[in-house]
């Protein structure tokens, strides 16, 4: 994988809001089909990277390249899937007419799609299994409904990049894996690689490549098993911090905020 | 009498510029209802007799003074792009001061009331061929600019998360609306008056958009309802004492009364044929309240 030439390259990232330093020194590269987790605590930068690698934040110092130029210049189509957001119930919008905005929804005029670009878009609504309820009002379906359609309209613009920003937020389980299935098709069919910020890495332990650990002022990057050690962690976090793994989970311990950190599933 | 009066060159005259006004004002309020800015239609509306008012009281063409008015307010509400509350109270503000002006404007004019009554009621009957002349101008000038917007302008509206990480400029889009919209208002005003703009440009778009959930067919649903209407408020205005203004208003109201209607029916009626959607609805709702029992 690595091999290859990069997708991504970030090199000496640095962002500060004010006098707030949030990190420095950031480098790393992404590959064809490499998944990145992004994980850290709320106020570390992980939403402010997203908006960087987007070109619609400068970083306060270093260089991000894209397909070999920065991100506003959009030399490859960038593909983004937010948190699920409610809808207004009546906007007038069916969820084949949202996928197509990811298509078109750029382009200046009424957008024509030629033959090629139609049968791309239904394509991607069967790719997610959307096609059942592509002509539903986007605000009456339910969430994990309209989540698929989000990854639809970041595929359909057939990204070199997709970037996730706490996707799986409010769907369950079953969703949550079908949402994981459909980025790993994605990145195993094209070679597209993937940054998925979640605070969370239980759900897509087992397709992360590497792990980026963004804590306050310092941040860890590497495989899995390298940075989610109770040593790594605790050197980020400068306090004692234990990392167990239970039923090939991973669990943290002892972080200022566990709560919100990693949470442990309630129940059972 | 009333075949008559369809063959007199001024109501061709009137049938004409209500088409024409009506085709852009049904076209712009779907995405005025779309962003929910029906309440800065109103503002761009009062503060467009604001500048009328001040207009007659200098002594230059009120629509000029009404076209300044109406800009000036929508590029600074298109610069703000606020959203929500704050816009909402934003609004009624600056719509209240801007109308008290108007209000000393009018207190200062010597000239006749009925210029600032047909601003207020408006007077499509008594459109001049020059008159006519300038709104199929401004109107083109609308339609041009939302051609070209209607894409980035439909992304941005009902997906601005997204639009924005596609590099699509979201303040010169709002920018755009707002002065296309102001561009709107000032011509409508001058078919169906100050107080009454909102009949053309909200309510046939809310009734379009009760009918369909394509964006697209939205579009032209609105524009069908406001022609509709206002074709239809001219000739019975003809037909029957009364003014044309309250006609259309009440033509363009008939239709969104229909369409709540109708589409009131077709949720009842749809309701079996999906209750996936209700299902989950219900239990999606209160999983606190279930395990409270529990």
């Amino acid at each position: 994988m690595s091999a290859a030439s990069p997708v991504v390259s970030v090199d000496s990232l640095a962002l500060a809001f004010g006098d707030r330093l949030l990190w420095e020194g950031l480098s790393f590269d992404l590959g064809p089909g490499e998944l990145l987790a992004v994980l850290g605590p709320n106020g570390t930068g992980k939403t402010s990277l997203v908006r960087i690698l987007l070109g619609l934040l400068e970083p306060t110092a270093g260089r991000v390249e894209i397909e070999g130029c920065p991100p506003r210049e959009k030399c490859g189509s960038v593909g983004y899937i937010p948190q699920q957001h409610v809808f207004d119930r009546d906007l007038p919008l069916r969820g084949r007419d949202l996928v197509r905005l990811g298509l078109d929804g750029h382009r200046w005029g009424f957008g024509r799609l030629d033959g090629e670009e139609h049968d791309r878009l239904e394509e991607t609504l069967a790719q997610v299994g959307a096609a059942a309820y592509a002509d539903a009002p986007i605000g009456r379906l339910s969430g994990g409904e309209q989540q698929r359609l989000r990854v639809a309209q970041a595929l359909v613009s057939d990204p070199v990049l997709l970037l996730a920003d706490e996707p799986l937020l409010s769907l369950d389980l079953a969703h949550q894996r079908i949402m994981i299935e459909l980025l790993d098709a994605r990145r195993r069919g094209a070679g597209t690689p993937v940054v998925f910020v979640t605070h969370d890495v239980n759900p897509v332990l087992q397709s992360v490549d590497r792990v980026l650990y963004l804590a306050p002022g310092r941040w860890a990057i590497g495989s899995p098993d390298e940075v989610l050690t109770s040593e790594t962690l605790s050197g980020l976090y400068r306090t004692e911090v234990d990392v167990l793994r239970v039923r090939g989970r991973v669990v943290v311990v002892g972080t200022p905020d566990d709560q919100h950190v990693h949470h442990v599933e309630d129940g059972h | 009498m009333f075949v008559e009066l369809l063959g007199q060159h001024f109501v061709h005259t009137a049938l004409l510029a209500g088409a024409v006004v009506a085709v852009v004002s049904g076209a712009i309020g779907v995405f005025v209802v779309t962003r929910g800015a029906s309440f800065a239609v109103h503002a761009i509306s009062e503060l467009g007799f604001t500048g009328a008012a001040g207009a007659l009281v200098v002594g230059i063409d009120p629509v000029l003074g009404m076209i300044g008015g109406s800009l000036l307010v929508g590029l600074v509400l298109g610069l703000l792009s606020l959203r929500g509350r704050e816009r909402d109270s934003a609004i009624g503000a600056v719509l209240a001061f801007g109308l008290g002006i108007g209000v000393l404007f009018l207190s200062l004019y010597q000239g006749y009331a009925t210029e600032a009554t047909n601003l207020l009621f408006g007077s499509i009957v008594g459109v001049s061929d020059a008159q006519l002349r300038a709104l199929a101008i401004v109107a083109a000038i609308v339609a041009v600019g939302i051609a070209v917007v209607y894409r980035p302008l439909l992304f941005s509206s009902v997906d601005p998360e997204i639009a924005a990480a596609r590099g699509v400029p979201l303040r010169g889009l709002s920018v755009a609306m707002f002065l296309l919209l102001a561009l709107t208002t000032a011509e409508a005003i001058q078919v169906v008056g100050v107080l009454l703009v909102l009949t053309l440009v909200i309510t046939p778009a809310a009734a379009a958009q009760l009918l369909t959930v394509r964006p697209t067919s939205a579009l032209v649903l609105s524009i069908a309802i406001a022609v509709a209407s206002t074709e239809g408020g001219i000739l019975l205005s003809l037909l029957q004492p009364g003014p044309t203004s309250f006609f259309i208003s009440a033509l363009s109201f008939a239709a969104y009364a229909a369409a709540r209607i109708v589409r009131a029916r077709r949720v009842s009626g749809r309701a079996p044929a999906r209750p996936r959607l209700r299902a989950r609805r219900r239990s999606s709702a209160p999983p606190a309240a279930r395990q409270a029992q529990s």
